[in-house]
């Protein structure tokens, strides 16, 4: 028999059961679209995670005081355990080195902010003008921090307590008091929401000698080096250790984390957690494949006389075992092709309710789903087919 | 021409052995018209099995215009099935979805023919077995005449050599049967060999040959009296 005339009275099999076949069509489709839409949420949520810490930079060098001895979180200095404080001076001294394109230090404290007979407890960041492209920070209107050491109290809002604050809108040049000190409002920033565990949004940055002053210290939260390009980030660490080893008397008491290894640590974790939930998805297609074979082996009790019919007209056993295998291809073929379609509707929906999360259905996992599906469809049609094909003739004719 | 040699056919039934056949000899001429009889469990669908190529002899030699068929494989069997013998059953196996143009193409699609050549093919099957406005229904949309029209067009549509009939007119009544019975000699008369199987003496007397069988064997052949026509 033509492949075309098998595919013909099979696709006449399939479209004459529609029950039963549009059962295992949605039983498949199912599953593929499982494995879709999971995955796009997997992946959604991976893209959004990168893309937010790539968004403060991929070149991006954290600095923290204190050592620790395994890798990542915050080490030592939030448990007081810092030997030796990071200081301003340790900060100038990067910007010696060739590697280092721009750095910030930075303080972080919490204050008063008292404008326009309003008052709340707002995040102070004290920083210089470099932490605008260090952590690819947007200004709404002004401008950022001036450079040098010869500016004056200034003062940058997040884009919230802007608005907060100031909602008629005319925000530059008022006069703010934060603690006990008076600051000039220089700019608003870009609403930006969360990022490395603070709400822009709701920030105050102001020059990192007044953060000092304000929070009575001389130490540095964290130092914040961008370098040259991602492949200097080795060098450029190294370079950090020794310079600050060297300042700190031979002490290695400094923790230097990477964005780029941060984001390798999250990019790891979460694609394990999408091919997890893929993984899960793929079971509800194997037990899409269970139903396929019962169906099959139904339906092959069903056509008994059929077949024996067909084996009567001259039909070889190898024709038979096509019908059935082609019948079952057709139907989890169709219903991968269906659940491919459902899963990139579903991903829509889940983009269009959720526009941060960029719940694009990766590529591999689509065709991997659609593949699973039509290897299901093979492996569980083999049986009722092969059942099919042995039928002696004479008794299958016989069949009621 | 159907030489059959010593044909032995065993059953295994539980721990007993059943004989459905005990050594047969037969042999039966191109275009001939042989009607076999018998009662229930005399072997004389088991015979027509065996000589339809469904079913193979445990012991003996089965010949098909002169090819030993018994040795052949499955797909040769398939083959000859295909192009040598037309079946027509007692309940039609008329695939019920299928329309019955679509029943009768179905030996075509088996042959490989294709489907423009298969379109003119079934066509002229139709007309020739009055069936032309019957041609998109499907079995259930059919009198049992019309479907035993169907099963014999399909039966006949790759003009086989032999026609096997099993009971063709138990189904039917007896305006359509004797219909049934007129259409398969038709057939005959046009060089076909045709073996009847039946339980109905007034069916079985139309035959030219008549053999008789009884608990596997053959009873009475009455070709004895006409030993001329097979040589």
């Amino acid at each position: 028999m033509r492949l075309s005339d098998t595919l013909y009275l099979s696709i006449k099999t399939v479209s004459s059961y529609r029950t039963r076949s549009l059962l295992i069509v949605l039983a498949m489709a199912l599953g593929v679209a499982a494995v879709v839409i999971l995955t796009a949420l997997g992946d959604g949520a991976r893209r959004y995670v990168t893309n937010k810490f790539s968004s403060i930079g991929t070149n991006l060098i954290i600095v923290i005081p204190g050592r620790a001895e395994t890798a990542g979180g915050f080490p030592g200095a939030v448990l007081g355990q810092t030997p030796r404080d990071l200081t301003l001076e340790d900060a100038n001294a990067l910007a010696h080195l060739p590697q280092v394109r721009r750095y910030a230090p930075l303080n972080i404290g919490v204050a008063e902010l008292v404008a326009a007979s309003r008052l709340r407890e707002v995040t102070v960041l004290g920083s210089t003008a470099e932490l605008l492209p260090v952590r690819h920070m947007e200004l709404a209107q002004g401008r950022f921090l001036t450079r040098g050491t010869g500016h004056g109290a200034q003062i940058l809002l997040g884009a919230k307590l802007a608005r907060e604050f100031f909602p008629q809108g005319n925000v530059i040049g008022q006069r703010v008091r934060l603690g006990d000190r008076r600051f000039l409002v220089s700019g608003v920033l870009k609403f930006q929401g969360e990022s490395m565990g603070f709400n822009t949004d709701e920030i105050v940055i102001i020059p990192i000698d007044y953060a000092q002053a304000l929070f009575n210290t001389s130490s540095l939260f964290r130092i914040l080096v961008e370098a040259r390009s991602r492949n200097d980030i080795v060098f450029t660490k190294e370079a950090i250790f020794d310079i600050l080893k060297q300042r700190h008397d031979g002490e290695e008491d400094i923790t230097v984390i990477t964005q780029d290894a941060v984001l390798a640590t999250f990019d790891r974790i979460l694609r394990a957690l999408t091919l997890g939930v893929a993984g899960i998805a793929a079971i509800s297609l194997a037990v899409a494949g269970i139903l396929v074979m019962n169906v099959m082996l139904v339906a092959v009790s069903q056509r008994t006389s059929e077949i024996g019919l067909l084996k009567a007209i001259g039909a070889p056993s190898a024709d038979i075992h096509h019908l059935f295998l082609v019948e079952a291809l057709l139907l989890s073929l169709t219903g991968g092709v269906l659940g491919f379609i459902l899963g990139q509707f579903g991903s829509l929906l889940i983009r269009l309710a959720f526009p941060l999360l960029p719940a694009w259905p990766p590529t591999w996992a689509s065709l991997a789903g659609v593949t699973i599906a039509f290897v299901t469809g093979l492996l569980a049609s083999l049986l009722p087919a092969e059942r099919a094909a042995r039928l002696n003739p004479v008794q299958a004719l016989s069949a009621k | 021409m159907i030489y059959l040699s010593g044909i032995t056919r065993l059953f295994q039934m539980g721990d007993q052995e059943v004989r459905a056949l005990s050594g047969i000899n037969l042999k039966i001429a191109s275009g001939e018209y042989v009607s076999i009889m018998g009662p229930s469990g005399s072997g004389k669908s088991t015979l027509l099995n065996i000589i339809g190529l469904l079913d193979r002899p445990d012991l003996g030699r089965y010949e098909l215009d002169g090819i030993d068929v018994t040795s052949l494989s499955e797909i040769e069997q398939a083959c000859v099935r295909r192009k040598k013998i037309g079946f027509v059953f007692q309940s039609f196996h008329l695939v019920p979805r299928l329309t019955a143009a679509e029943n009768i193409e179905l030996p075509l699609i088996l042959n490989g023919i294709s489907p423009t050549n298969r379109k003119s093919i079934v066509e002229e099957a139709l007309l020739k077995f009055d069936l032309s406005n019957r041609a998109q229904h499907r079995p259930a949309e059919m009198s049992g005449g019309q479907r035993q029209r169907t099963a014999i067009a399909r039966a006949t549509i790759l003009r086989p050599t032999a026609i096997l009939a099993d009971e063709p007119t138990g189904n039917i009544d007896h305006r359509n049967g004797t219909e049934v019975m007129a259409l398969l000699e038709r057939l005959h008369h046009t060089g076909t060999t045709l073996i009847v199987v039946t339980h109905d003496r007034e069916l079985g007397a139309r035959a030219d040959r008549h053999i008789a069988m009884r608990d596997g064997e053959i009873v009475m052949d009455d070709i004895s009296e006409r030993p001329n026509e097979i040589e």
